[in-house]
């Protein structure tokens, strides 16, 4: 289904192949495509729409990478709003259950979503992972041997249930089980209320009466990761009742596309915290945003063929750049190109987030600890230098320095900051060329499983070998400065 | 009150979105234009059509030409019309016509296989027969604990093992006591198992195989229960499901909820499977027949 996908793309693009940068006419034309990847995947119609504008938005202008057709561009792009809008950035905080014991988790959600099972796998994750002394309590009146269900799975985990008392009422057994938890020192309460639908006012009340007895410090909103379009409807109705604080996703080890996923995210606006994976008790992982991403888009080849493609390209240009180093070439024109590439790596991950130091530099610019106005100011100093200056610039004399500075609206000691980088750019470069160049480089990278971390290589290192990691830390790393790339820590936020 | 009743009350919220999706967008007596034709299409997807399907019920719409116009009403019956034209070949009651019936219910984890079982034992029983069940899931904890329970509430015997015990030699014992004891209708529950767990189907298609041993007609029927609020996934669970335990029919449950349950349209279409009852709340008499018109009607809104 999907090959036709990306068939129908290339279609499209066909006649665009090699063109510059992406124009609105030929983005919404792969987007319509898009959408239907989206449908077909259940992610729920709202969702999709307003998911859809946003990515062309962001996709309209992009450049297209050589050897990529511009239909590839696009799917990489929507990938990568697929994986911010599901990973919700940065700040999803740790689940709270550092407060003043009990803390009371509350899981809801729809009939055979899965909510008992990923009880007993959440306790048994914080008890074992975070030490966390674990009490676990059925609410469930409803549905024939529910109770008998968490009791068994109590046994399975060895966590402790509390004793089930027939009769009372889910509010009385949530009360019961958070007074229990206190009196007898547990750190945490699990609450795993009965199935409800969301056009089940009664229920829903009643849900509302258990969150409001029992002030829940997360509840957790259990959805079945085969839901369909209804997702939405789920969403909404839960959490105009209660106040959800995060979305566990389950059957994620069915071949189900997963859209779900997306419709949560938008509509409860609250993370994603695990996937189940399993009807074994161990089987929840943390939620994956990548994996999902390239699940509900179904294109992760494509995906990863744009980025070896940018990874290739920019390896080429940094060998090109390597030759006319070892020939003595390495000019302040090819500063400004590598420049280009840093400010590119917003939106690029290739070789340039792969190099140790790089990614590091690339870290710094998102934290802020570098301006990303720095790059700007650099390029414009090397812009303010004449054609001449550029190919040669130990020909810049004081009076030259000035009259840049002046040009750039920037100091002195600011141009010979960027020519001092050059000089050190030149010199890695030039280290770089010696150890087999970018190729042999990558080729042992990717011999390494992956790249290595921002923190670049080994400390030390054995000398002498062709290639080892110490050096190649050495050579990009700058002790104190997070490894950022040559001459950068010049550069740091004064 | 019919589910229908209770599907338009419960439901006039989402109803009325999906009303809205459908037309709402002019009133009077109009073309039927592209924006309106948009609008079906994008009504049928939000009810789990899926694209595919949608866009081609929006094609067929566009091919009739409404020369002097619709209006809102108007279009909300034919869209009903159309989709209750497809399901029509598909909707077929259970018939009880061996004795015993061996009946197999298979599914995905919590589409409701267990309690769609109480709700047939209780259908049969009414209708006069001897009912037997048995508990097949012997792996999901407390799922015996829940069917012996709704064995006893509906009032039927039922054949019951160990927890981790054989699926397979189980099912077995109980088609031969349902020979012996001379019972119309056997009811088979299974634990719920995703379909591209290859190891677990094979067992499921071993519990048949050794069913077969006794009756080689038997399993005489084999259900398929599906959530409707499945998305697009349940087209590869009738499948798969088909291929390995050879499902005779399909049971949709969860319809009393806000989902529409629109991916059995597509799954008509595609594969013809008779649908025999729905389930509509978690009580054993909440299932109903399943009515082409009444469902259609339900997806589009026009109530
Ligand atoms: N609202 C509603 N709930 C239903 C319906 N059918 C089943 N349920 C509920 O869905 C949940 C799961 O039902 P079960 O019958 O246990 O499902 P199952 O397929 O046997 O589940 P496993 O054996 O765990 O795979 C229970 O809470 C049922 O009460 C229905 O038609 N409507
Ligand atoms: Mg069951």
């Amino acid at each position: 289904m999907f090959d036709s996908l990306s068939e129908r793309l290339g279609g499209i693009f066909d006649r665009l192949r090699g063109r510059g940068a992406l124009t609105e006419i030929d983005v919404r034309a792969a987007m319509r495509e898009v959408r239907v990847a989206l449908l077909e995947a259940d992610v729920a119609l709202p969702v999709v729409k307003d998911f859809i504008e946003a990515a062309t938005q962001r996709a309209i202008g992009a450049e297209v990478i050589k050897s990529v057709t511009p239909g590839q561009q696009v799917v990489k792009i929507v990938n990568d709003c697929l994986v911010e809008l599901l990973s919700g950035g940065e700040d999803v905080p740790p689940l709270k259950i550092n407060v003043t014991p009990p803390a009371v988790i509350m899981m809801v959600g729809l009939q055979g979503s899965g909510k008992t099972t990923s009880t007993a796998k959440l306790a048994s994750w914080l008890g074992t992972r975070e030490r966390k002394k674990v009490l676990m309590a059925s609410l469930d009146v409803a549905r024939p041997a529910a109770q008998e269900q968490l009791r068994v799975l109590g046994e399975q985990t060895e966590i402790a249930t509390l004793p089930i008392i027939p009769g009372q009422t889910p509010v009385q057994i949530a009360e019961r089980a958070r007074q229990s938890a206190r009196l007898q020192g547990f750190d945490v309460v699990l609450l795993d209320t009965a199935g409800r639908l969301g056009v089940d006012e009664a229920l829903m009340a009643e849900m509302a009466a258990i969150a409001g007895a029992t002030n829940p410090d997360e509840i957790l909103l259990v959805v079945d990761s085969l839901t369909g379009q209804d997702a939405v409807n789920v969403a909404a109705a839960f959490k105009a009742r209660v106040a959800l604080t995060g979305v566990i996703l389950t059957r994620m080890d069915g071949d189900a596309r997963g859209g779900a996923a997306l419709s949560m995210r938008s509509v409860t606006g609250t993370p994603i915290r695990f996937a189940g994976t399993g009807e074994k008790l161990d089987a929840l992982e943390a939620f994956d945003a990548n994996r999902v991403a390239g699940r509900i888009l179904g294109m992760g080849d494509i995906v990863g063929l744009v980025e070896k493609a940018a990874a290739n390209f920019e390896a080429e240009q940094a060998e090109k750049m390597a030759e006319k180093l070892a020939k003595g070439q390495f000019d302040m024109d090819d500063l400004r190109q590598q420049l280009g590439q840093m400010k590119k790596m917003g939106g690029l991950s290739g070789l340039a987030a792969m190099m140790p130091g790089m990614g590091a530099a690339k870290k710094a610019m998102d934290s802020g600890a570098i301006n990303p106005k720095l790059l700007d100011r650099m390029e414009a100093i090397i812009l303010s230098m004449t054609a001449k200056e550029r190919a040669k610039p130990e020909i810049l004399t004081a009076k030259r320095k000035i009259r840049i500075a002046n040009g750039s609206g920037t100091t002195v000691q600011d141009v010979n900051k960027v020519l001092k980088m050059h000089q050190e750019m030149a010199n890695a470069m030039k280290r770089l060329k010696k150890m087999g160049g970018i190729k042999g480089m990558m080729k042992m990278l990717s011999g390494m499983g992956g790249a290595p971390g921002p923190e670049g290589g080994a400390p030390g290192g054995d000398p002498g070998g062709a290639i080892d990691m110490g050096a190649l830390g050495r050579m990009f790393g700058r002790p104190g400065m997070g490894n950022l790339p040559p001459g950068f820590n010049k550069f740091g936020r004064k | 009150m019919s589910w229908f009743g209770r599907l338009t009350e419960g439901l006039s919220k989402s109803t009325k979105k999906l009303a809205n999706n459908i037309t709402g967008l002019a009133t009077g007596t109009l073309p039927l234009d592209e924006e309106r034709l948009d609008a079906i299409e994008e009504g049928l997807i939000a009810a789990d059509l899926g694209p595919r399907v949608a866009a081609r019920i929006r094609e067929r719409l566009a091919d009739q030409k409404y020369a002097k116009g619709i209006d809102d009403d108007g279009v909300r019956a034919v869209v009903a019309d159309e989709v209750a034209q497809i399901l029509a070949p598909v909707a077929r009651p259970l018939a009880i016509i061996r004795k015993p019936q061996v009946i197999l219910v298979v599914g995905v984890n919590g589409s409701g296989k267990t309690t769609t079982i109480a709700k047939l034992a209780r259908l049969f029983k009414a209708d006069g027969k001897q009912v037997m069940l048995a508990a097949g899931d012997t792996f999901r904890a407390a799922a015996i604990a829940q069917l012996k329970i709704w064995a006893d509430r509906v009032g039927v015997p039922i054949v019951a093992g160990d927890q981790g015990g054989d699926a397979a030699s189980l099912a077995f014992d109980a088609v031969k006591r349902a020979m012996d004891e001379g019972i119309d209708v056997l009811i088979i529950d299974t634990a719920g198992r995703l379909q591209n767990k290859t190891g677990l189907m094979d067992e499921l298609a071993k519990v048949k195989r050794v069913i077969g041993k006794l009756d080689p007609a038997a399993p005489h029927d084999v259900l398929l229960v599906l959530d409707a609020t499945t998305g697009q996934n349940a087209l590869n669970q009738i499948e798969v499901f088909g291929q390995v335990a050879g499902v005779t029919g399909l049971v949709m449950t969860k319809l009393d909820g806000s989902a529409r349950g629109g991916m059995l349209v597509a799954a008509a279409e595609k594969f013809g499977l008779p649908i025999h009852a729905i389930g509509v709340g978690e009580g054993m008499d909440d299932l109903q027949p399943f009515t082409p018109q009444d469902f259609a009607a339900a997806l589009v809104g026009t109530a």
